[in-house]
Formats: C-alpha cells, sequence, structure tokens
C-alpha cells in the first residue's frame, strides 16, 4: 500500500496522457521491492516521499520546495541545483532532493548499455528519476543528497566519460540536432561544432560568468529540429549560400507520381492516402516568397528570392538538394517570455563559413564580442535578447563589428529621423562658413 | 589586467571587506556586484579572480537554478540551515 493517500494525483492518471504520476509510482514499486538488490543510498521511500509533497502542494494550492542552495561540486559553479522540502518531518525523504544536470552527447546519440550505467548510477545514488531531456537538451537527475553529489560527480567523470551541464549564471548545456551524422539536409556538421564549442568554453560552463543564463544550441540546416531560433541565445542555423540543386528527372518522376517518388518524403505512408501528387498545390503555390515555376517540364527558382524555408526541398528530397556552398546564420537573442514576452532570434550574421581547420575562428570572435558587451553593459538578471531590445540592434552591429545590411531589416523603418553620428558624415560638424556663405546668403 | 586584481591578496582582501562591510544587510551578491570594486579591468578578469576565490573557499555559489550569486563561505541564513549532518 502507498505510503501517503494520494486523490488529487490520482486524478491527473485518468487523463488521456501518459502521466508522470504512473511513472512515479512505478518507480516507487521498484525501489520498494529492490529485485536488483541496490544498496540504495538515500532513502528508499523518497520517491514515495515524493508524491506525498506534490499531492500536498495540490492540496495548498502552493509549493512545497525551498528554491536554490549553495550545494555543488567542487569546482564548478553549476550542474547542481538544491532543492530542499519544507516539510521534512511529513516527508524525510525528500528533505534534500537536489537536481544534477548532465551533458547529454551530442545529438543525443547513446547506446542502450551507456543508458543502463547512467539509470544504475543514478538508482544506486539518487532516487532513479529521470527527465530526458530537460528542456535545455540535458539529462536531468532528479533528487539525491548532497553527500552523494561529488561521488555522482565523479563516477560520471572518471567512468562514464561523461560532465555536467550548465545551470545558473552560466553557459547552458549547447545541443544540436543529429547534422551530417544522420541527415542529408545538413549544411554543416553541427555536432562537431557544438563538441569543440562546449569543450572551448569549459570555463564558461562551469563557473559562473554572466548576468544570467546563456544558450548555444545547432540546427545544421533551416528545419530548426532542435528550434534554435526560439530556445537560444545564440543560433547556428546551417544555411547555403549558392542555387538549390534541380534534378528534373526526378521533378518529372513526382509530378509523374512515380512510386520510388513519393512526395513529403515518404511521410505516413502506407498509413495515410495522400492521393495523387499535385507540383502545384503541394509545393509551388505554397512557396512563400513565390519563386518557383515551371517552365514547360522544367521547374524553376528564383534563388536570389529563396529565404531557405526548407519545404520544397522537403517535400520533394529526391529532386531538390541543398545548395554546395554550405555555412551557417547566427541569430541571436531568443528567449522565454520572463520579461517583455517571448522572443525569436534575430538575425545578426547572414552567412558565416564553418571552418574547422581554424577552430572555427570566424564564429567564436563573433560569441566572444558578444559576451563581452553582455558582461560589461547586461543588468542583473538580463538576457542578451534584452539587453539587444534596450540598447538597440545598432549597438549590437557596434559591438561586433558587424556593417548593417539588408538581412539585418525585419521591416522598413517607420521613423522618418535619420540620426547621423558625427564619424558618419563627411567632414563631421566642422562646417567652413565662409565657403557656405559663398553659396548660401544670409 | 589593472595591479589591483593582479595583486591576488589585495583583491582579495579587497572583495572580503566589501563583503563584510555589507554582511548586515545582505549575504548573496551578483557577479556584477564586484565589477565596481575593480573598475579598471575587464569583467572576464574579474570573474576569473572571483571564482578562484570560490575555489579557495573563501566564498561560495548560491544557486537558484537560474542564476548563480557569490557570499562569503557560511555567510548568511540558509548555509546554517542546509547542514546534512
Amino acid at each position: 500500500m502507498a505510503k501517503h493517500e494520494t486523490p488529487f494525483l490520482d486524478q491527473l492518471e485518468s487523463g488521456p496522457w501518459p502521466s508522470f504520476v504512473s511513472d512515479l509510482k512505478q518507480q516507487a514499486e521498484v525501489r520498494a521491492k529492490n529485485e536488483a538488490g541496490v544498496e540504495f543510498q538515500i532513502p528508499v521511500d523518497c520517491v514515495e516521499d515524493l508524491l506525498g509533497v506534490v499531492e500536498l502542494s495540490y492540496k495548498h494550492g502552493r509549493t512545497h520546495w525551498k528554491h536554490g542552495g549553495i550545494v555543488g561540486v567542487f569546482g564548478y559553479g553549476g550542474g547542481v541545483i538544491g532543492r530542499y522540502c519544507d516539510q521534512p518531518k511529513l516527508f524525510p525523504g525528500v528533505e534534500h532532493f537536489h537536481t544534477m544536470r548532465v551533458a547529454q552527447p551530442c545529438g543525443k546519440y547513446y547506446t542502450t548499455d551507456y543508458l543502463r550505467s547512467l539509470t544504475k548510477l543514478w538508482d544506486l545514488r539518487g532516487s532513479g528519476i529521470t527527465n530526458m531531456h530537460g528542456a535545455t537538451g540535458d539529462i536531468i537527475f532528479l533528487g539525491t543528497t548532497t553527500p552523494q553529489l561529488e561521488e555522482v560527480f565523479y563516477e560520471l567523470t572518471h567512468n562514464l566519460n561523461q560532465d555536467l551541464g550548465g545551470s545558473g549564471s552560466n553557459l547552458r548545456t549547447p545541443a544540436d540536432c543529429l547534422g551530417s551524422s544522420r541527415c542529408e539536409y545538413a549544411c554543416y556538421d553541427s555536432n562537431a561544432l557544438c563538441h569543440f564549442l562546449t569543450n572551448e568554453y569549459q570555463d564558461e560552463l562551469h563557473r559562473p560568468a554572466f548576468p544570467y543564463k546563456f544558450k548555444f544550441k545547432f540546427d545544421a540546416c533551416p528545419n530548426g529540429c532542435v528550434a534554435s531560433i526560439a530556445r537560444s541565445d545564440m543560433s547556428f542555423i546551417g544555411t547555403w549560400k549558392d542555387d538549390i540543386k534541380i534534378d528534373q528527372d526526378a521533378v518529372a518522376k513526382y509530378i509523374a507520381n512515380d512510386e520510388a517518388y513519393p512526395a513529403n518524403a515518404g511521410a505516413f505512408r502506407g498509413s495515410r492516402d495522400w492521393g495523387p501528387f499535385d507540383i502545384n498545390k503541394e509545393v509551388i503555390n505554397l512557396c512563400p516568397t513565390k519563386c518557383m515555376w515551371m517552365e514547360g517540364d522544367e521547374l524553376k527558382i528564383d534563388n536570389s528570392n529563396c529565404t531557405r524555408c526548407m519545404h520544397c526541398i522537403n517535400t520533394m528530397p529526391r529532386a531538390l538538394k541543398i545548395g554546395d556552398e554550405r555555412g551557417l546564420s547566427i541569430l541571436v537573442g531568443a528567449k522565454a517570455p520572463i520579461l517583455d514576452g517571448a522572443q525569436m532570434g534575430s538575425l545578426l550574421v547572414p552567412f558565416v563559413e564553418v571552418n574547422p581547420d581554424d577552430d572555427y575562428a570566424a564564429i567564436t570572435e563573433i560569441i566572444e564580442s558578444i559576451w563581452d558587451w553582455w558582461m560589461e553593459e547586461g543588468k542583473n538578471r538580463e538576457r542578451l535578447g534584452e539587453l539587444i531590445m534596450r540598447q538597440g540592434f545598432q549597438k549590437l552591429l557596434e559591438v561586433t563589428g558587424i556593417e548593417a545590411q539588408p538581412q539585418h531589416v525585419a521591416y522598413p523603418r517607420t521613423n522618418p529621423y535619420i540620426f547621423w553620428k558625427e564619424d558618419e558624415v563627411e567632414g563631421g560638424w566642422e562646417r567652413d562658413v565662409v565657403e557656405y556663405r559663398k553659396h548660401h546668403l544670409r | 589586467m589593472s595591479d589591483l586584481l593582479n595583486d591576488t591578496a589585495a583583491a582579495e582582501k579587497l572583495v572580503v571587506d566589501f563583503l563584510t562591510k555589507k554582511s548586515k544587510n545582505k549575504s548573496k551578491f551578483y557577479i556584477k556586484d564586484f565589477y565596481k570594486l575593480f573598475p579598471d579591468d575587464k569583467p572576464r578578469m574579474i570573474k576569473k579572480v572571483i571564482n578562484k576565490m570560490v575555489e579557495h573557499e573563501i566564498l561560495e555559489f548560491w544557486s537558484s537554478g537560474s542564476t548563480t550569486m557569490y557570499g562569503l563561505k557560511g555567510a548568511g541564513k540558509q548555509a546554517a540551515s542546509e547542514g546534512e549532518d
């Protein structure tokens, strides 16, 4: 029988979706039975007490967790988040119930053996409850006591070849898509860049340096499988400069509804009938910039007007391929709605080559100039996106040394006044009055 | 790096004195609060010195999960209430 009565939580299980309550109950039972003979290092009934404290929170309509703390592992200022229950007498198993963030492998590639090693470690030294993965992308271990933190850290770093992730005012665990390891749309090797920057900025990841959190995310193409444009302060999205490559024979096969050329890359094939493929309806008319048309049997694209939305390539992947001159765009300032509402990233660098041979110098130079500005000018708990809003995108261009370009313009100017700076005007503010009066009488 | 920040003992003393002076009202500080103590230095250099002081257990981190603050080791109410012995 359950240690605590949980009528509110039981009700949550009646919904149509998988419930975290059922998962917690299952885990509580597994720990109670302990068929694997684990020598639990934290209270065996911690999951029962977790259910109890969550139930109490529903009953009272307020939380019983104390926020934050001084816990951590030696030398690191992130990766561990202190969590304490304010009802330790009722729920001793979760009196200390800290969260650990663990860096996920690039592209979230795991072997089953490795996953078992992680869960084995956490069953022994923690609650066994994980969140795979947290909103930032890392592995979240939920619930352990202070003495176990160093033990878990040692195991992770010495035996599992893994590191803690970021939390607090740190660089957060960088996250990436599968990139060129599996995907034909990849415009750069997102795994390599993510891995390089994770190593390069170890100090920023583990020792708080910033006014607030800072997130990098890497999408190898504009499909944006990790949604970096919405989820990261600095988003690296693969793109190409030249033309979309067209195989006209393959286009003809799509139009002819050839079996080997299914539309939408064969998505839901066998379970959903999309009807016969119609290139006008499904591709040309859906192009957001209307830059595609048919000339006889040939598909034409005005590449200068293409915004890399990827729709045509996704729909006819055997006929259309990304260009060969590949690199990435950098967008900055996305954030969730704590201040000023949610923001998407703004385009800062339309195209930069991705060059591992010079340690991605063009990219790290931009990162560091932005950090220097934000660390100096950012207010406490101000995200980069908020600083850009406060001081202006123009200021961002100044600190990064990037010239204003048409791609930076989101919409035409609404303010008719232009405030020039002295150094932007030929001759500055000084004028030769005598010379002026030669042409203009008083 | 300024001479002040370069002189580890003097820099550490300045930080400790600042925190001790403020200790009646506050026990946790943002990294930016330390920038004012070293007006001639870049934030990154100051951060390195402050983080070294954490490593030497003069200071300690306090983290809410989203934001990190710094304080003298053992200062403040929470330090006392968090002992698990």
